[in-house]
């Protein structure tokens, strides 16, 4: 860093500072920041080179890319911000191909008046979910907007990952007779931020489940290579991702209720709110479906990572030409899980 | 969850689903009309149908306050929010409502119209304190649930002297509408053989509205909670009293109504509301005593006379047989534009729209039945 001091004699005030045009003027301003701040934390090789894009050798492998654009309200919220949301979002789309994940890029759009403290904090949190699922951040851009013109800060990531040897895994894979299973409760990010933005004061506080899945689809690879999808029930929830996969597959599904897991203050809260947490959206959960035959040696393999310890078999795929997601209800009865239409939108009464 | 899960207890819907098939009478018909859209809700969500002998039929009602809006007051909505620059806020299911010309609040948001969804009035009450400049609207709707929570803004904003709110107000009233129902005189018009009488409505004005509906049309009518249990219990209410050829008003919902309601809440609305002679219900047309305008006490308050707006002309879409569908004449399935172009990413009529609707409860739960 002594160099860059020199270079700037006066340091980003990053405790009283805010973002203001001069800093995405492509000036002195701008490197200032990207030195102080971006490279100050994310710090690697390729990213000290300070070139406009990162050069490397692949290893050996197919090769898997992923984008994520994330624009979330509060930027800062129980378990997690939009800082480590970014990183763990870009990496679990890019090894739910069953992919080791290698490499990310990050574009921020910054809204003037922004604080410095705030976007320190976010990038800190990126360095950090960085190193926990094993990435680095290589290349980066940074813009900014009038204010009013975005809500804070937006972060678009992009992953690259490559694929072992002989797995395939794709969401048009899925095969009458597979079993499905989650890996954990679900709706827990979903009632996490909607809590905080609703200003809901719940007795126990719902943290979001925000986390990088690379690890525990790797030790799920490896156990179970005939994995047949994997996909991270992100926006829309169980259902709507559900319905994707039935739909690219070409089948249908059939899933149980009482065994899909969801934590009792997320139903509570969803009761309240009118939400139905099969369509509530999760950071750190994925859906597996495998050949009925391996299902139960993956759900012990996932239960032995802690991100799986709450791991469930939820139900199965059936062949179906309307490719419809049934459920049979905890009461009794059946229903079809239909996708999420619009917004998940409260009820009046 | 606790005072949730009890209700909602597989085992006893077992038991009670085993009661209703032992006294349905094998040779007839149970038409049940369950008024509100949360019984609608809840018998989809949880596949209550299932659990019912074939002899038994719910007919979905019109208590969904979201369908009964008429196009016409959401494009009144648009033209305050577009003509008067005001913030309006709504709660949220009324987003989608299709408007005239293809549009909707959530259309009109996206195009400058400065429209919020809110939760709660108080939530309306704060927006206007934290823009003094501003004119704020609360876009009131909903039964006699919603309304005394109107009528607690309305007595916030004149204690605080809040002089930048007001309320564009839509609230209806339960009895006409069940009243409206049963004189349905086409010959068309759907036979009830009982009724499963409002929920949360009753919480509020009570039982005993309700003495019309078996000492004018002799018909059976349970008010009836809306979890899945409540709903099998006060069906098999229904039945036993259609059985023993008895029509009174039964409440299976006691933990929450009473004989007389809320008398706190009848009084608050008493006073801060009078009744319109005449309010135009999507589906039933124009019902006389049916709904509330502001009392002439609190016109200040009062949207409509502060903010008027042109009346342009409402443009349902053709083909849409909501109007049917909340008088119980068809099934949503039996609508051409079911599932062809009105689905709920695209909804052309209201029902569509909330997940309380008949349509939109038919498309997002119950369409595997067609098809089986």
């Amino acid at each position: 860093m002594q160099d860059k001091d020199r270079r700037f004699p006066l340091r980003l005030d990053i405790r009283q500072g805010a973002v203001d045009m001069s800093h995405g003027s492509g000036g002195r301003a701008m490197t200032q920041l990207i030195a102080e701040l971006f490279q100050h934390h994310l710090d690697n090789e390729l990213l000290r080179q300070g070139n406009d894009q990162a050069l490397f050798t692949p290893p050996p492998g197919r090769l898997v890319m992923s984008t994520d654009g994330h624009v979330i309200s509060p930027l800062f919220f129980p378990g997690g911000d939009i800082g480590c949301l970014s990183v763990h979002g870009t990496v679990n789309d890019v090894a739910m191909a069953g992919a080791r994940p290698l490499y990310l890029s990050a574009g921020f759009i910054l809204e003037e008046g922004f604080p410095l403290a705030d976007l320190a904090r976010i990038v800190e949190s990126m360095a950090r979910a960085a190193v926990e699922a094993g990435v680095t951040v290589v290349t980066g851009d940074t813009k900014v907007v009038e204010r009013g013109k975005a809500d804070g800060v937006f972060i678009t990531t992009t992953g690259v990952g490559v694929v072992p040897e002989d797995i395939d895994i794709s969401g048009d894979l899925a095969e009458p007779g597979d079993i499905i299973m989650v890996n954990g409760t679900l709706g827990d990010h979903g009632v996490a931020v909607m809590s905080k933005r609703e200003n809901l004061g719940f007795e126990t506080e719902i943290r979001s489940d925000t986390a990088s899945l690379n690890d525990l689809v790797a030790d799920m690879v490896d156990a179970v290579p005939d994995i047949h999808c994997l996909r991270d029930p992100t926006r829309g929830g169980l259902a709507t991702t559900l319905n994707e996969l039935a739909r690219q597959s070409g089948v249908g599904m059939r899933i149980r209720e009482t065994d899909i897991p969801v934590r009792e203050e997320v139903s509570a809260a969803c009761e309240l709110l009118g939400l139905d947490p099969l369509y509530v959206a999760n950071e750190g959960k994925l859906i597996a479906i495998c050949p009925a035959g391996q299902a139960h040696d993956l759900l012990q393999v996932m239960r032995a990572n802690p991100k799986g310890r709450d791991a469930a078999i939820i139900g199965e795929v059936v062949e179906d030409p309307h490719q419809f997601v049934q459920m049979e209800t905890s009461f009794g009865g059946q229903r079809v899980v239909d996708w999420l239409a619009g917004e998940q939108l409260p009820r009046i009464c | 969850m606790r005072f949730i899960d009890e209700f909602r207890d597989r085992a006893l819907a077992a038991k009670l689903a085993a009661a209703i098939a032992d006294e349905a009478a094998p040779g007839r018909e149970y038409r049940l009309m369950e008024f509100c859209g949360g019984h609608t809700h809840a018998i989809f969500r949880y596949g209550v149908q299932d659990l019912m002998p074939e002899s038994v039929r719910f007919i979905h009602g019109p208590g969904c306050p979201v369908c009964v809006l008429p196009t016409a007051r959401i494009d009144q909505a648009i033209a305050m929010a577009e003509q008067h620059g005001v913030i309006l806020c709504t709660y949220a299911d009324l987003m989608r409502v299709p408007a005239s010309d293809r549009r909707s609040l959530l259309k009109a948001k996206a195009v400058g119209a400065d429209i919020r969804m809110v939760y709660s009035t108080l939530d309306a009450l704060s927006i206007a304190r934290a823009n003094p400049e501003r004119q704020v609207i609360f876009f009131a709707i909903g039964f006699e649930t919603t309304t005394p929570p109107t009528a607690v803004a309305m007595k916030q904003a004149e204690a605080e002297g809040l002089e930048n709110f007001s309320v564009f107000c839509n609230h209806v009233l339960t009895p006409p509408a069940l009243r409206a129902i049963l004189d349905s005189a086409e010959p068309d018009a759907v036979c009830i053989d009982g009724i499963l009488g409002p929920s949360h409505v009753s919480t509020v004005i009570g039982a005993k509205p309700y003495g019309f509906v078996p000492a004018d049309y002799y018909k059976p009518l349970v008010i009836a909670g809306f979890e899945p249990l409540d709903v099998m219990q006060s069906t098999l209410m229904l039945i036993r009293q259609i059985n023993a050829g008895r029509c009174e008003v039964e409440n299976q919902y006691t933990r929450a109504v009473t004989e007389f309601g809320n008398r706190k809440a009848q009084a608050l609305m008493k006073t801060s509301f009078e009744r319109r002679d005449t309010f135009e219900w999507r589906g039933l047309g124009l019902l006389p005593d049916s709904a509330l305008r502001i009392a002439d006490a609190y016109a200040y308050l009062d949207a409509e006379v502060r903010f008027p707006v042109a009346p342009g002309e409402s443009r349902e879409v053709k083909g849409c047989e909501c109007p049917a569908v909340l008088r119980g004449i068809l099934e949503p399935t039996d609508c051409k534009l079911f599932g062809a172009v009105c689905t709920p990413d695209n909804p052309m009529g209201s029902c569509m729209v909330s997940s309380e609707g008949a349509c939109a409860a038919y498309w997002s739960y119950g369409r595997f039945r067609r098809s089986a």
